[in-house]
């Protein structure tokens, strides 16, 4: 896999349509970025609802991040490490949120956590607690669609490690707890990076879930991407500017990922 | 192998800027059974009138096929700035349109219905809400569409009028997201249209008269917009007997 042979020719209709895929995503940049103020931009960035919504995508989204590690290190280790009936059916449904539109996925939140659902009516019944609406929400929301990139990305590590060094640490006397804290984790370690690194760029982008689940209110659900989704309803300058930070903020993922996630031969 | 590679054409899409118009067009392009597709941008609100009022027209013009691009008057207002194929828009307020009115963009316009504000409650209102001061209660969890768009100005200019201060916990961009979470009982009250009433499984307790709280919708033939002559005759069905039988069915008045 690793050493392909050079290919010497490549049928020219593939270069062609290699050359509208890059055209097809290069185009929409350069139609925000053609249209960005320039000079409006520190107007635009500084006004405060704006930096309301920065503050609050922040929160949620190393919210969802922390939350996505909590649950998400756990569930990979056991999938990646422990057989059991139904392993299938439970990856199956880590990669469900990856593949389901997210205004689905806050549909069924709001469904399951809101003040009627499944769950939400016993919680508000003992502890007065509103998730839909709140800025937990809207963590809650981005959580459930980010938490399989961490997953995925440290299964996928862990499934790739050579076992012989877990195996000579069992045979030395080490317990579960010390091989997974002294040989497995610190071998995966830079998988977890990425892969907290994905969960929270997918978090910092949800827009679905979260107008959704957790509606859409200055300084506590609205995030960048909702506050991008409103301005472009009566202030397109600002949304493109908005728009600007987080295309920033992307490529800042990237070139943090690079060599990692995608190869800089 | 080779061979295989060579018969295999590539599609080459032409592009246009901005997604929406390569969208809309997308949707534009969906009726490709000979029938000529009319682009109709409407209100969320009107929603299920216009539904009928596309099944009464198509009706009569066979050779027809409106396409309804629902949404928030804002958005529906932008998209066409953005140079969406769109031939008829129906807003939800003259205010969202002020501006096609005055650079000519609507080749010509008409008020054409309007609706009321209502308060909007949960099935057999748990809460227990009377009036317009109950909104203000902090125990509540009371919605609001956005200011941006027409609901959101009438309820701003309501509870202003009214001398009501309304916290809400969400601002929602259009009315229907407003109704749905209405329906699901995650909000106690929201300010939505009197016409989402009757067809969504939610209660209402009506505004008292003498607030400002009615408001007009505006239709107008986009210029230069495709099938303008089409477009014309389908305005003159919603104002015709027929049309406006359907729209005070749904509720709307004159």
């Amino acid at each position: 896999m690793r050493r392909r042979p050079r290919p010497l020719t490549v049928p020219r209709v593939l270069h062609l349509a290699a050359g509208l895929a890059v055209g097809y995503l290069l185009v929409p940049l350069v139609g925000l970025v053609g249209n960005v103020p320039w000079r409006e931009l520190p107007r635009l960035l500084g006004d405060p609802l704006v930096l309301d919504a920065m503050r609050l995508s922040a929160i949620t989204s190393i919210g969802a991040t922390v939350l996505a590690a909590v649950l998400g290190l756990p569930l990979a280790v056991v999938l990646a490490r422990s057989s059991f009936p139904g392993r299938r059916l439970v990856r199956g449904l880590v990669l469900l949120p990856l593949v389901l539109p997210p205004v689905v996925g806050g549909a069924a939140l709001l469904f399951a956590l809101g003040r009627g659902g499944i769950l939400g009516a016993p919680l508000y019944r003992a502890t007065g607690l509103v998730l839909p609406f709140s800025t937990a929400g809207a963590v809650l929301a981005a959580t459930f669609v980010s938490l399989p990139f961490l997953v995925v990305t440290v299964e996928a590590a862990l499934a790739g490690l050579d076992p012989r060094r877990e195996l000579a640490a069992a045979t030395l006397g080490a317990g579960s707890w010390t091989i997974l804290r002294r040989v497995t984790l610190p071998a995966v370690a830079p998988s977890v990076a990425s892969g907290l690194l994905l969960t929270w760029a997918r978090a910092l982008g949800e827009f679905g879930a979260t107008i959704t689940f957790a509606g859409n209110l200055p300084g506590r659900t609205r995030t960048l991407p909702l506050a991008v989704f409103v301005a472009l309803e009566h202030d397109r300058p600002k949304a493109v500017a908005l728009g600007l930070l987080l295309v920033v903020v992307a490529l800042g993922v990237l070139v943090a990922l690079r060599g990692r996630w995608w190869r800089t031969s | 192998m080779s061979r295989s590679w060579r018969r295999a054409r590539t599609a080459r899409p032409r592009l246009r800027s901005p997604g929406i118009v390569v969208l809309v067009a997308l949707l534009a392009a969906c009726g490709g059974d000979g029938r000529t597709t009319l682009t109709v941008s409407a209100a969320a609100s009107l929603a299920d009138a216009f539904g009928e009022i596309e099944t009464a027209f198509e009706a009569r013009h066979p050779d027809v096929d409106v396409i309804l691009n629902l949404g928030g008057s804002a958005t529906l207002r932008e998209q066409i700035l953005a140079g969406a194929p769109v031939s008829v828009f129906a807003s939800a307020d003259l205010e969202t349109v002020s501006d096609f009115v005055e650079e000519g963009r609507f080749e010509r316009w008409v008020v054409f219905a309007s609706n009321r504000l209502t308060i909007g409650v949960p099935a057999g209102n748990p809460a227990g809400i009377t009036s317009l001061r109950d909104l203000a209660r902090p125990d509540l969890a009371v919605g609001l569409c956005a200011p941006e768009v027409p609901c959101g100005r009438v309820a701003r200019r309501v509870l202003d009028a009214a001398g009501v201060d309304v916290r809400p916990v969400t601002e929602e961009l259009d009315v229907r997201a407003l109704v749905t979470k209405l329906e699901a009982g995650e909000l106690d009250a929201g300010l939505v249209y009197r016409t989402d009433v009757p067809a969504a499984a939610i209660d209402e307790v009506p505004l008292p008269t003498g607030l400002p709280a009615d408001t007009e919708y505006v239709i107008g033939v986009i210029s230069g917009g495709p099938e303008s002559e089409l477009a014309g005759r389908f305005v003159r069905f919603v104002r015709s007997r027929d049309g406006e039988r359907i729209l005070e069915r749904h509720g709307f008045g004159r």
